[in-house]
Parts: C-alpha cells; sequence; structure tokens
C-alpha cells in the first residue's frame, strides 16, 4: 500500500490543544474548537456553507481571539470576498488595513498554460508563507484547494505537493481551514481527505418537501472526543450556527416554583398555583377553541409580574396577535413597546424544522424569555414526518427545560379526530396536557377545558366551561 | 555562466516600450536550484536560437520578492510568462520539452 498508516505520536500526556473558531455551537459540538496548530478539512456540496465558515473562523479569530489572518481563495475575487461577507458585518477592508488580514486571490487559467518538464508549487508556497509573515497570521483559510486539480495539469506533481503543503503548514504552526468539494463516493471530489486527518467537518444542505436544512457533522478529531451527530445548522444574519442540542439529556434542573397561568380560575384547577416553571405545556383543541388566547394569557401574566416572554406564532402575524387579544380586553402591545414580550411569526413552511428550531434557539439565547410560547406545534406537520417532528420538539423542550423555560405548545385538533390525540403524537412529552373543546348545548356552542393530565401536582377533573369576553377568559355558569 | 545570469534580475530595462517587436519574458523561480538553472539555461537556448536579440529575459527570485507572486498569480516554479507580445502566457517547468515551449510562446502552431 503506498499510504503509511501515520501513527501520530503525543508526546506527552497533555490533551491536545483546541483552537476555538468562534461560530455558535461549533466550539461545543468539538468541544473547543479545532485542532490547534494543524489542518481541518471541511467538506460539502456546493452552496453548503464551507466559504463562510472558513470565513467566519478567520474573522472571528482577529475579532475574538485576536490571532490574525490568511485567506486563500482559489474562487472567489477579493472584491466577492468583501461584498459576500459584508452583510454580516464584517468589514475585510479594514482588518486589511489594519494589518490583521490578508485576503490572496489565487487565480488559475488552464488556457493559458503550458506544462514543459518538472516543476513544484514553491510559488504557492512563498506566497502563503509572505502572506503569514506580513501579519504574523495564527490562522489560514485555503478556499478550495482543488481548484488546483482543474488548473494544472500534472495531477501526480500536484499530489506530492499537497501533502508537502499540508507538512510545511503543521511545521508553520498554524491552524487552517481547507476546503474542499464534495466527491461522489468520497468526502471530497479529489480525495483530500487523505492527507488531513486530524480533523474532518461535513456540512450538508438538503432539500426535503421542497425546504432546504443545514446539517453539520464532524466526521473525525483525532485525538479528541466530538459530539457525533449530525447538528442542524443554519445561516443567516449573524453568519453561521450550529445547534448542539441533542448533547442535551434528561438531567435538567426540576423545581417546585410554580407559575401562574394568567387566569386565575386555570390556577384554581391545578391545584391553586398554576402551571409547574419550567415545564412543557400542551394545549390543545378544535379550531376556535381558545389555544392561543390560553397561551397568550399567560404570557400576558408573565409580563405582568416583570418576566420576559417570547410568543413563536406559525400563523398570525404579530399586528393581528395583539389585536385579537386586545379584543377580549387582554393588553399585550405594552409588553412589546417595554420590550418585555416579542412575537416571532413566520410561516411554518418557510423554513425546514431545523431552522425554527436554530431560531428559537437564538431567540431563547438572545432574549433570555422566562416563558415561551409556540402556536400552533401543529403547523409544523407538513414541513415533516411525525417522527421528524417528534425528534425537533424532544430537543427544543430539552433546550427549554435546560434553560428553565416555561412553554405552552398549542396543537390544533382536526374535527373528527379523537379529541384526546394530538396529531403528532407529542402528548408523553408534554408535562401537563390542557385540552380545550367545543360542545353544542341548547342549540349553543360552549367552550369546556380540561385538564388530562400535570405532572408533580394534584388537578382538577372537571370539564370547565368557559366564555371569551371583552373582559378576558371566563368562567361561564352551566 | 548560467548560475550569474539567474541572479541578474533586470538585464536590459524598459526596451520593451522602445521596441515594440520585442518579446518581454519574465522567469519565476524561487532560489537558485538545478531546475531553476536549467529553465534559465533552456531559455536563453531557445530564444538565442528562434528570436535571437529579439527579447529581454527577467529573472524573479520569489524567494527575495515573494510579495511578486501575486502579481503574476505565480503557483508553480519555474514559471516562464511571456508578457509581450500579448496575450499573456505561461509555461510552467523547466523548459526541457523544446518543442512544447516554442508552441507554448506561440512560435510554432500545435500540431
Amino acid at each position: 500500500m503506498s499510504r503509511p498508516t501515520k501513527k501520530t505520536q503525543r508526546s506527552t500526556l497533555e490533551p491536545l490543544e483546541k483552537c476555538p473558531t468562534g461560530i455558535a455551537g461549533l466550539d461545543e459540538v468539538t468541544l473547543g474548537g479545532l485542532p490547534r496548530g494543524r489542518p481541518t478539512l471541511v467538506c460539502g456540496a456546493a452552496g453548503c456553507g464551507k466559504t463562510l465558515l472558513a470565513m467566519e473562523f478567520i474573522v472571528r479569530g482577529i475579532r475574538e481571539f485576536g490571532e490574525n489572518g490568511v485567506f486563500m481563495s482559489f474562487e472567489e475575487s477579493e472584491d466577492d470576498l468583501v461584498k459576500n461577507v459584508a452583510s454580516l458585518g464584517f468589514d475585510l477592508k479594514a482588518l486589511q488595513r489594519h494589518s490583521k488580514l490578508v485576503l490572496d486571490h489565487v487565480h488559475i487559467e488552464r488556457r493559458e498554460i503550458e506544462e514543459t518538464g518538472e516543476y513544484d508549487l514553491e510559488g504557492l508556497f512563498v506566497r502563503l508563507g509572505a502572506a503569514i509573515d506580513k501579519v504574523g497570521a495564527k490562522r489560514v483559510a485555503i478556499d478550495t484547494l482543488e481548484a488546483l486539480f482543474a488548473g494544472l495539469p500534472n495531477e501526480a506533481i500536484l499530489r506530492s505537493e499537497l501533502r508537502r503543503l499540508f507538512r510545511w503548514l503543521r511545521e508553520r504552526g498554524v491552524t487552517a481551514i481547507i476546503t474542499g468539494e464534495k466527491g461522489e463516493q468520497t468526502l471530497t471530489r479529489y480525495g483530500l481527505e487523505e492527507y488531513i486527518s486530524d480533523c474532518v467537518i461535513f456540512l450538508d444542505h438538503r432539500i426535503a418537501n421542497q425546504i432546504a436544512t443545514r446539517r453539520l457533522r464532524v466526521v473525525k478529531y483525532r485525538g479528541s472526543a466530538h459530539g457525533t451527530n449530525e447538528y442542524p445548522t443554519m445561516i443567516d444574519t449573524s453568519g453561521l450556527s450550529v445547534l448542539p442540542i441533542s448533547s442535551l439529556g434528561l438531567d435538567y434542573p426540576v423545581g417546585t416554583k410554580r407559575i401562574s397561568t394568567g387566569v386565575d380560575w386555570l390556577d384554581g384547577m391545578l391545584s391553586g398555583k398554576g402551571y409547574m416553571e419550567g415545564s412543557s405545556i400542551l394545549v390543545s383543541g378544535t379550531a376556535g377553541t381558545g389555544k392561543t388566547t390560553l397561551a397568550a394569557a399567560f404570557l400576558d401574566g408573565v409580563c405582568r409580574r416583570g418576566g420576559r416572554s417570547l410568543f413563536f406564532s406559525f400563523e398570525e402575524s404579530p399586528a393581528q396577535i395583539i389585536r385579537n387579544m386586545h379584543s377580549i380586553g387582554i393588553d399585550i402591545q405594552r409588553h412589546c413597546d417595554k420590550g418585555m414580550l416579542k412575537i416571532h411569526s413566520s410561516r411554518s413552511s418557510l423554513y425546514g424544522l431545523e431552522q425554527h428550531l436554530v431560531m428559537l434557539h437564538q431567540l431563547v439565547k438572545g432574549f433570555k424569555p422566562k416563558a415561551v410560547v409556540i402556536d400552533p406545534v401543529t403547523n409544523l406537520a407538513p414541513v415533516g414526518s411525525s417522527d421528524e417532528i417528534k425528534a425537533m420538539l424532544t430537543r427544543m423542550i430539552d433546550y427549554l427545560k435546560n434553560e428553565g423555560v416555561t412553554t405552552v405548545f398549542t396543537s390544533l385538533t382536526e374535527g373528527g379526530e379523537a379529541l384526546d390525540r394530538t396529531e403528532i403524537a407529542i402528548s408523553s412529552l408534554m408535562d401537563t396536557w390542557l385540552m380545550a373543546e367545543m360542545v353544542l348545548r341548547n342549540e349553543r356552542r360552549q367552550r369546556r377545558l380540561s385538564v388530562l393530565k400535570s405532572r408533580g401536582m394534584s388537578h382538577s377533573n372537571e370539564m370547565q366551561p368557559f366564555v371569551l369576553s371583552e373582559r378576558g377568559i371566563e368562567i361561564s355558569d352551566v | 555562466m548560467a548560475k550569474t545570469a539567474v541572479l541578474n534580475r533586470k538585464t536590459r530595462p524598459n526596451k520593451a516600450a522602445a521596441n515594440p517587436g520585442l518579446w518581454q519574458l519574465r522567469l519565476y523561480v524561487a532560489g537558485q536550484t538545478p531546475r531553476s538553472v536549467a529553465a534559465f539555461a533552456n531559455l536563453k537556448r531557445i530564444c538565442e536560437e528562434n528570436i535571437p536579440g529579439q527579447y529581454d529575459i527577467e529573472v524573479i527570485d520569489l524567494l527575495k520578492n515573494p510579495q511578486l507572486a501575486k502579481g503574476d498569480q505565480i503557483l508553480a516554479v519555474p514559471t516562464l510568462v511571456r508578457k509581450l507580445p500579448v496575450p499573456v502566457r505561461k509555461i510552467i517547468g523547466d523548459l526541457s520539452n523544446t518543442v512544447r515551449v516554442l508552441v507554448g510562446l506561440d512560435l510554432r502552431q500545435k500540431s
């Protein structure tokens, strides 16, 4: 075999030193960052975010960790790079001016190159070395090295030079990201994974039901433990973020503190004190039974007591929710004005399941709410299979519980279905389950609310009739 | 001796502007390796045989002037760049295959 089996010798028992990327979530998945002083391969198909990851690694290295960087691009010109990341608030021109960053666009035109006799890629080394020396770089990104294969005719020379390049990068002691295009059978089209064996990260971008989801996986990480799952990933205005959520388990803190439902008589049904703080609550029911109203009343109560809350709506716009609540005497506009309540509305079909999850994660992380409403969770059904939704909700619940956030999920029950059945079989994940229903009595429709279960407390077994009036959610006499 | 010639940057400066028929050639090397010495010797011989008196060779040692690699997009060494006449042509390698050098410089048609 031509490929020698390398046994990396680690002289001491010191753990591998890590180089933090500063990319949200990635450092958690890799338990601290990329291997310091070694090259890491980032691979994936076109449009998966390789360049962005590499660029963030460099820019965040400069801004957050004081480590200067070199970005060598084989694809995009310097102007394009500057423009592409400007929307993320990265001012590459300024970083260059302050001698913290070197951008180098390597352009190879196959048509104008004739080959005769022996050569090596010393020119590339000299160029990279000069760039590293110019700013005293600690970090290097090379995007996409495989362009060399298209530009230079002699693959044998190229391969031996690539091997030399990676050895050279290690000798220089820089932490490097090399990106590579995904191949048919292999991680990269030209088998770069053969040369870079310390750390390999795979980015995936797939489409299911016309909805794109991004995922990241650490394929290997020599000398270090790492999360092995596929982690949902998102690209937004703050760059790339990875969600290390499945690393959470069933070990979140539990308390016995209680939190009011925002409706006095409903508190009464739950042994007089309301929901358990940090628990998950499901409010299910057919259309028009008052699920959203019950959920909003809860957030109103939280805000009135000085807590922050977050309304995650898949159905209605913020203005619509505010107006509807106003009609039954609940003024949530003032909470919005004071910055205590945040309403986030987006169509469920706008993103993949995981994107919703990442978005919620970011909102919760940034806003630190005490209570969250997700309305309605059943709207996620067209976005994924029921298994996927359940998996996603499990992650969501694990995360929220870990943060001690009390969450109300509403769930729409379709007419004709058994009322005590939730569409996506999530009731087992919930601590408290309220069911709102509409019954016909004397030619009138009447709303009724019952508590199907509530873990950790005694609760009423009554079916409580109620009305939505301009004074709020009130008990009605039978 | 070829060795000293390699180290001489710019043998005849700015003649290209004065003489439009002149071939302006630039040879990029990295240090004085046997390969770069061979490339220079090969180039000199080919020029003498084909375009005597009409050429100007500038040798650039990237180890001394690393910043110059960027301008002509040099990766491989040795690289010969034909700056004039336009269009710019690049030939990589030690120039040991005379026929290919001639084709690369447009001195001979590709057969």
